[in-house]
């Protein structure tokens, strides 16, 4: 078993490459991401990872770099944050149709304008529909789990999909917790090279990337949602390998209290944290609150979800994003409230969208949120005026 | 340089046809004779342009070499991710093949001086072994004739008619050989295959070298440049006839011009085959003239001698 | 349409695995005029063979001897499935060896 070691979410990032022995890493310096490329080239530079860096000059090259690696057979890493996810956008969609199985780290920051480099989910957010599994870790150790899985997940003969494992800008990226670290010889036995995606081999040469027509375009789009969809199994079973060999167990989803809940906090990334210490706290005084942490959103475990949140009065989504002048305001919502109506749930599903460009999640948001949500209880969907909320901003 | 002649062209086919370019594309002739210069052992990045969509309209390819298209601006990086994981396998013993397999990146004149500018740069910088081809029918001719930075002076495109006011391009053409050897790569050349011994001669050295190398490639566009579909090759030659195209090469910082041609002849007799030039006035054709006067000087003062000779009229 | 394969019968990614498979597809039909070889003529000089966007001419190890007693090793044809008929071959032939005539179908 692996030894326990002091790292930031970035630097268990980039050890979790290392792990998975990565042979061609791409990747451009953006904040909060930047230690992440940091650690890898000095892994390089010091003979302990033996993988091809390519310093490229934006972020569509690198991750258009590792695309033309993926191609060629290359077990291939990149990361990014914020601009620059949004400067890969054209690639990601076109990586996840060729069916590719990249593994990127996300460390989450706010887009701009105004320009900020502080911790939300707006870039994350703006890559869900990229057809990417997308997982997102609560800390460092999680981060760096995830990405060992990934590899695991992505390369499945089942799946061949590229996987974004995001992990909060500075709360996570920055902090430093004990990691406990799952060395090459694990990794690699836990998720083993084995190329069996399409390749560009003089010896057997393919055509990739062509160009379809209407005759033919559809079918593969519809192949990348199917993917996606079955790509479900592989994780479940992903997650039961990964306790089986370095036994830390995750889920789609975690449930905190949910069983009995009255008002459940759908969460992602560290906010999770401070709702499970907040409904700890609350439940003393006698408040059934609970939390529901989203940790795979792509394909989105509506499963998973619906299993906590059946029972609750109140369901109650933070997001860390905003969809602006959609009808439902947060991403994360959108994906809730739409499991929810699917099975005729008519419980008061609201949104709060918190934590915008880094400014802090406090418990005393989840009180206001909490409090809001209880006043709701006993009432149907028809009955509430407006289902969202700003909490923390200034009027 | 050459021992090559025509004769010693191989007769097998890498690019098949059934392909949907346009009849007498100059580009399918560049694309025929660059992977016959090739050779089976390479691995083709793509950017999207018009050879890419009438080579690869699924479920048929007319590509007989491992190819890939990823989009407009990023050949040059996807060729560069390629020669990183081959290098990387390579190393760590992965490859079941042995021999030194060349990354080829191929761009159009949009994907290459306009939209994959910097990814290029990137490549070339970094010192990638990729030879970069460039196709330049000189505008953006898959979305239907809009001029690119590589449009040349007066020409008629669809976003430079010529009107009242405007008299098509205004612009020059952008240097992007000047661009590309302020990289300082080893090797850079200008092709057209109408002189097809020295289109073989410098695809063969560009491959042999190893580090970034560059090959700028004249390539006639029928509908493009409004002219009969028969007179492809006529125009090439016509375009290092006049001295508006020269043949040369860059080695390692040596200039050399291959094709020279001891007496030009005026420009005139090149633009007036094509439509796209069927607008301009006397003067017009005269100031091109003068710019490609002031041209040819240039080379001869790189080149050390009267490789281009002066304009001799008919 | 409904003859095509469906999307669980389709290499992923688009991928097309069979390398020159356009050689399926006939561009017969984009031909308005229709090269002829005058084999008495031709010189065997490998111009409209080299010149050729398709390729739609093809170079065969077949002897040929002319009226005229000369003997090539070699002999052009004209692949008719896959000519569009630009006419390069014939503008480019140095002893006007090819013709262009009309297509007749």
């Amino acid at each position: 078993m692996g030894k326990l070691v002091p790292l930031s979410g970035n630097y268990a990032v980039a050890y979790a490459a290392k792990a998975a022995d990565v042979d061609v890493v791409a990747a451009y310096p953006i904040t909060p991401q930047t230690a992440v490329v940091e650690k890898l080239a000095e892994f390089v530079a010091n003979g302990e990872l033996h993988a091809e860096f390519l310093h490229v000059e934006s972020e569509h090259s690198a991750l258009s770099a590792v695309v033309g690696a993926s191609a060629t057979g290359a077990r291939v890493f990149t990361a990014t944050s914020a601009q620059g996810l949004l400067l890969m956008y054209e690639i990601m969609h076109i990586a996840s149709t060729m069916r590719l199985p990249i593994v990127m780290g996300i460390a989450t920051r706010a887009i701009s304008a105004p320009i900020n480099i502080w911790c939300d989910h707006s870039d994350f957010m703006a890559a869900a529909d990229t057809g990417w599994i997308m997982f997102m870790a609560v800390n460092a150790q999680e981060a760096h789990d995830l990405v060992i899985a990934a590899y695991r997940i992505a390369e499945d003969p089942d799946v061949h999909l590229p996987v974004a494992v995001g992990y909060d800008g500075f709360i996570v990226s920055h902090t430093i917790e004990p990691v406990n670290i799952i060395e090459k010889e694990e990794a690699l036995r836990y998720a083993p090279k084995r190329v069996t995606w399409f390749t560009l081999n003089p010896e057997k040469p393919v055509t990739m990337g062509s160009l379809a027509s209407p005759e033919w375009y559809y079918e593969f789009r519809v192949q990348l949602q199917k993917a996606l969809e079955s790509s479900a199994k592989v994780i479940t079973t992903a997650f039961r390998e990964f306790k089986q060999h370095f036994g830390r167990e995750y889920r789609e989803v975690d449930g905190f209290y949910t069983d009995d809940a009255d008002v459940i906090l759908v969460t992602m990334g560290s906010t999770t944290g401070t709702a499970i210490s907040y409904a700890e706290e609350v439940r003393k005084a006698g408040l059934k609150v609970g939390v529901l942490n989203v940790r795979l959103f792509r394909p989105f475990p509506e499963r998973e979800v619906l299993k906590h949140i059946e029972e609750a009065k109140v369901v109650a989504v933070i997001d860390r994003a905003l969809n602006p002048g959609s009808s439902f305001v947060g991403p994360l919502y959108s994906d809730i409230a739409v499991t929810a109506f699917k099975k005729g749930l008519d419980i008061p599903i609201t949104n709060y969208v918190t934590g915008l460009g880094g400014r802090a999640v406090l418990k005393s948001h989840l009180d206001t949120i909490v409090k809001h949500a209880y006043g709701l209880i006993g009432k149907r969907m028809r009955d509430i005026d407006t289902h969202y909320a700003f909490v923390g901003v200034r009027e | 340089m050459s021992t090559f002649t025509i004769a010693s062209i191989p007769r097998e086919e890498l690019l098949a046809p059934g392909h949907r370019m346009c009849q007498g594309c100059g580009a399918a002739i560049v694309m025929r004779h660059l992977l016959k210069a090739l050779g089976k052992n390479i691995i083709v990045a793509h950017a999207t342009g018009c050879v890419e969509v009438t080579t690869t309209l699924y479920p048929e390819t007319a590509w007989r070499v491992p190819w890939i298209h990823v989009a407009f601006e990023n050949a040059a990086a996807v060729a560069s991710g390629i020669e990183a994981a081959l290098k990387s396998l390579k190393k760590k013993g992965v490859l079941s093949y042995e021999k030194r397999v060349k990354v080829v990146a191929i761009g159009g004149d949009g994907g290459t001086v306009d939209i994959g500018l910097q990814a290029l740069s990137g490549m070339l910088e970094r010192g990638h072994d990729v030879l970069y081809v460039l196709y330049d029918n000189e505008a953006y001719m898959n979305t239907g004739i809009q001029r690119s930075g590589a449009t040349p002076l007066y020409a008629w495109t669809t976003t430079t008619p010529a009107g009242s006011v405007w008299r098509g391009e205004w612009r020059r053409k952008k240097d992007i050989i000047g661009i590309v050897k302020a990289h300082g790569v080893p090797y850079v050349a200008t092709v057209n295959f109408a002189y097809v011994t020295d289109f073989y001669a410098k695809l063969r050295k560009a491959t042999e070298i190893e580090g970034p190398t560059f090959i700028h490639a004249y390539s006639p566009c029928v509908p493009g440049w409004r002219y009969e579909p028969h007179l492809t090759v006529k125009i090439a030659k016509l375009a290092v006839q006049t001295g508006i195209w020269v043949n040369y090469e860059i080695e390692k910082g040596t200039f050399r011009v291959t094709t020279p041609v001891p007496k030009r002849l005026p420009v005139e007799e090149y633009l007036k085959v094509q439509g796209r030039f069927a607008h301009l006035t006397k003067e017009e054709v005269e100031t091109i003239q003068k710019l490609v006067d002031e041209d040819v000087e240039y080379i001869n003062k790189l080149a050390g001698a009267t490789v281009i000779g002066p304009v001799e009229k008919k | 349409m409904s003859s095509l394969p469906g999307w669980r019968d389709l290499p992923r990614g688009a991928t097309i695995t069979e390398p020159g498979s356009s050689v399926k597809y006939k561009t017969a039909s984009w031909r308005v005029m229709r090269p002829v070889i005058d084999q008495e003529k031709c010189i065997r000089c490998r111009i409209c063979w080299t010149y050729c966007p398709e390729p739609a001419i093809i170079e065969l190890d077949e002897p040929y001897t002319t009226k005229t007693g000369r003997t090539f090793k070699v002999t052009y044809s004209i692949d008719y499935d896959y000519c569009k008929g630009c006419g390069i071959c014939a503008e480019e032939c140095p002893v006007k060896a090819i013709t262009m005539v009309e297509e007749v179908r």
